[in-house]
């Protein structure tokens, strides 16, 4: 029988047992003592949100085709197990064999968004692993840091070995390969770190001392050995149609948040939103060829079973050959019981076609995202939708059929005006009154709008990473302004407005763009009990704000100020292909309200060029220009 | 067309629950092409059943599932394609083509047998088997055992003795007593030693789980019940082949009682 690592009494006792069990359709199984390497991959959060991370399950199948290693998952174990382990001293374990994470090789931790850094606490002192980088010896894992989170990586360097900056598909053959080498020869674990650090995009945070002023801003950042490079380059895969993509995904037993197969049809967006990190972090766009999507999608349903298909990328409508794989998919699948679900799509004719032919159009909501209520804020966030289109693609809508919509908006963007917001008021108004300029037999009941407001987190490598973000009672106080705006519409009654926690998002805000001095602000809050911060329920603003009181540091400088235009930031050392330049260029283009056009429509000379693919290397033609 | 389909459910796979077992089925069957019926709708479903789906953390060598099928072309090979997208703790044991008049397995259902083991990390009061089923028939030589049954709604106190056709310490007693045989399980019988087998009355009318025989048994013991201490695995369910509608069949009732077990009854 398979082993587990908790007693049935255990898992008899505590929430949604499934998630500790592994086991899942498709999951690899392998002897782990006849691999050279074993490698964890964690996901610092639940199951269910982790379990739906397209990221994992690529190079969890990638590292799994190596024979000489062993990759299993790791998620965070719910605060009801976590209470358990801790009182028994369980130590924290992999889902594949149930081993313990410690007597790993590696633990890979994927970052997804700020507020998961306590669990990554969590993680590592749960499994044993000391918290700290300088603390870990030979016998310990190496502690790998990846994904999104990782291009401002000093909020949580203390606690990393090193992080893998750019995508995984590319330099981690060198990395493994390079352990193993270490590993047989017995020498001390900083010498494994000092030859990972000369693979190009592993960054090894021990090996660089970042020095400030006395105001508190950066004054240098600079390697300590002659080993480490000044700059960790960015890792990009450029074949998207011949590289590493699972044809047999993990079938979860309980329902995940993305309950599907997940077919990522390109990487990057040529949109070049000024507001976006993942629109700058994974520049140039690289779509996969029509023939990979095809087969990967058959394979992918055929080996999970599952009865849904989910395209995935920034902006699907920019997929050149949308429309052939999209009527594809429906010819091939829907007879087949299989559900077919297209986020990030432009609403236009050929949408509304698609979703009237995979939806009920009774259930189901068109959704845009406007992301500012102004025309011209969104020229200032170079959000290209304009009202015209939202108009006009609502009332296509409306005439087949739909009567719900949701709207997109954030608060709190650089130059925002009052005006601005009441413009979001005001523009889901006007999508209301489309509605019943349409004759009364042709509407389908009531008009229903959902206004979400999400409170604006400047990034870092975005054109607003010197911008200011609004405070808590700045934030709270637009909310109230937009509420009350929203009610006295003509059709307030049929606008619904959401909002999220200014305090989670201040908290994000700060980390986003933190520099190093937040480790040990990061480790007394996780010490004083803070874990799960992004689930609102366990979140404890005030624990968070002793910890910054106790190390001197305020929150207040990492959001509140407009950063100047030549400050050294604690991102600076890694080179994302676009340039500063190129960011501070847009940075002024938005506050003369100047739009950039597109990739395709024009490339703009961002710097990413360099990296020799994608849209940067495509010839343009007119019809390609929107 | 009908079908009835017995799997078994062991290991980890007692920590799944009934919900997530019947998405892994429709999933399994998407995999292995069964061609299972849909319904109609713009969200259309597999056509399928449970009958009396086990709680989380028991086994079982004997679930039943009744499903609709387009078409079955190879009834003796749908064991085996089944059994090729499953994974080793879920095992399809039998499959039976029914009569379209069949009425589902779960309106049928009149008895289940079951195995109660001790687990591996608790120390047994039962360990000596002599001693158990002295205690044992002790307990059933009583004309009435009243257990407190709770359900969602309400708590009462129920003579269960009637309920329980079978029970003993002997493996072979009891084969000999239920017809079955129940030499090799799924379940891991070092790791989860035997202590009981009983066969007790189930259904929609009247269901007995194993847990309120358990219960009588510590107290007759002296020793308080601790559902942590003991695995339940079940080994068949039953259909009364002259059962009636609402009726319930009682030990030495006078109604005649055939049960037979459902993936033999058709
Ligand atoms: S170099 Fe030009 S085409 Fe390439 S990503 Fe940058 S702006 Fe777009």
């Amino acid at each position: 029988m398979r082993k587990l690592a908790l007693r049935d009494e255990i898992l008899l006792k505590i929430e949604k047992p499934a998630r500790y069990i592994g086991n899942e359709i498709n999951m690899v199984v392998k002897d782990p003592e006849q691999v050279d390497i074993r490698f964890a991959m964690c996901f610092p959060d639940v199951y269910e949100i982790g379990m739906s991370h397209l990221g994992i399950q690529i190079l969890y199948d990638m590292f799994n085709q190596r024979e000489d290693v062993y990759c299993e998952r790791v998620y965070s174990p719910w605060v009801d197990l976590d209470q358990i382990m801790r009182k028994e001293g369980i130590p924290l374990f992999a889902l594949e064999s149930q081993d313990p994470v410690r007597d790993f090789d590696f633990l890979g931790i994927t970052l997804q968004y700020e507020m998961c850094y306590t669990n990554i606490l969590q993680i590592l002192d749960l499994s044993q692993i000391p918290l700290k980088a300088a603390d870990r010896t030979r016998e310990h894992p190496f502690v790998i840091g990846g994904g999104p989170c990782s291009y401002n990586p000093e909020p949580i360097a203390d606690f990393f070995d090193m992080f893998y900056i750019g995508e995984g598909e590319t330099v981690y053959g060198q990395l493994l390969d390079t352990y193993k080498e270490w590993k047989a020869s017995g020498r001390e674990r900083v010498e494994y770190l000092k030859q990972a650090a000369q693979i190009p995009g592993i960054y090894v945070p021990q090996f660089y001392d970042p020095e400030y002023y006395p105001d508190g801003t950066l004054k240098s950042f600079a390697p300590n050995i002659p080993e480490a490079p000044e700059h960790v380059v960015k890792q990009v895969e450029l074949d998207m149609s011949d590289t590493f993509y699972p044809e047999k995904p993990l079938v979860p037993y309980i329902k995940v948040t993305q309950d599907r197969v997940v077919l990522e049809i390109q990487r990057g967006c040529i949109r070049g939103c000024r507001f976006c990190q993942a629109g700058m972090l994974y520049r140039p766009i690289r779509p996969r060829g029509l023939e990979f999507l095809k087969k990967r999608a058959i394979q992918m349903l055929e080996s999970t079973g599952q009865d849904e298909i989910s395209l995935s990328s920034l902006s699907s409508s920019d997929y050149k050959e949308l429309q052939e794989l999209v009527y594809w998919l429906i010819n091939e699948f829907t007879d087949k019981g299989i559900n077919i679900s297209l986020p990030s799509l432009r609403i236009d004719a050929f949408s509304l076609d698609v979703m009237s032919k995979i939806q009920d159009v009774r259930k189901s909501s068109l959704t845009f995202a406007p992301e500012a209520g102004s025309q011209r804020m969104r020229d200032m966030i170079n959000k290209g939708l304009t009202e015209e289109a939202i108009l006009g693609g609502a009332k296509e809508a409306f005439r087949g059929g739909w009567n719900r919509v949701k709207l997109y908006f954030m608060l709190g963007l650089p130059g925002e005006t009052w005006e601005d917001i009441e413009g979001i008021a005001v523009l889901s108004d006007k999508i209301a009154r489309e509605y019943y300029t349409i004759p009364k037999e042709e509407r389908n009941g009531k008009v229903q709008i959902v206004t979400s407001t999400s409170i604006f987190v400047p990034k870092p490598f975005t054109p607003f990473q010197w911008s200011r973000m609004n405070s808590m009672e700045e934030a709270e106080e637009k909310r109230n302004f937009l509420l009350d705006k929203v009610r006295s519409q003509r059709h307030g009654r049929s606008i619904k407005y959401n909002c999220h926690d200014a305090d989670v998002s201040v908290l994000e805000g700060v980390f986003a763009r933190g520099d190093r001095r937040l480790c040990d602000v990061i480790l007394q809050a996780y010490r004083s009990g803070c874990f799960y911060d992004s689930w609102n329920e366990f979140f404890h603003y005030s624990r968070w704000q002793k910890a910054f009181a106790d190390h001197g540091l305020t929150m207040e400088f990492y959001i509140g100020r407009e950063r100047g235009e030549d400050e050294l930031f604690p991102w600076d050392f890694i080179d994302i292909g676009v340039t500063k330049e190129f960011l501070l260029r847009e940075y002024h283009n938005a506050q003369e309200e100047k739009t950039t056009p597109n990739c395709r429509a024009q490339c703009s000379g961002c710097g990413a060029a360099r990296f020799g693919g994608g849209v940067c290397m495509e010839v343009r033609t007119n019809e390609s220009q929107d | 067309m009908k079908a009835r389909i017995k799997f078994s459910k062991t290991g980890s796979m007692r920590f799944i629950g009934h919900l997530d077992v019947m998405r892994y089925f429709q999933k399994a069957f998407r995999r292995g092409h069964i061609p299972v019926s849909y319904s109609q709708g713009y969200s259309p479903h597999q056509l399928m059943s449970f009958t009396s789906p086990l709680g989380i953390g028991l086994s079982s060598d004997a679930e039943y599932m009744d499903i609709e099928l387009d078409e079955c072309p190879e009834p003796e090979s749908m064991v085996e394609r089944m059994n090729q997208t499953m994974n080793e703790e879920i095992r399809v044991k039998d499959f039976l083509l029914l009569p379209e008049d069949a009425k589902p397995s779960m309106a049928m259902l009149a008895a289940c047998d079951y195995l109660i083991a001790g687990k591996p990390d608790h120390m047994s009061q039962f360990q000596d088997i002599g001693k158990t089923q002295k205690l044992l028939e002790g307990l059933l030589s009583q004309e009435e055992i009243l257990i407190r049954k709770k359900t969602k709604r309400s708590e009462k106190v129920v003579n269960i003795r009637l309920n329980i056709y079978c029970a003993s310490t002997s493996r072979e007693v009891f084969e000999r007593h239920t017809g079955g045989s129940y030499a090799s399980l799924s379940i891991d019988q070092k790791e989860y030693p035997p202590i009981l087998y009983c066969q007790l009355t189930a259904g929609s009318v009247v269901n007995i789980k194993p847990e309120l025989l358990m219960e009588a048994l510590c107290r007759e013991a002296g020793i308080e019940y601790d559902p942590l201490a003991y695995q339940i695995h079940r080994l068949e369910m039953y259909g009364d082949q002259y059962g009636k509608k609402g009726e319930v069949h009682l030990l030495n009732g006078e109604a005649p009682c055939l049960l037979v077990p459902l993936s033999k009854y058709r």
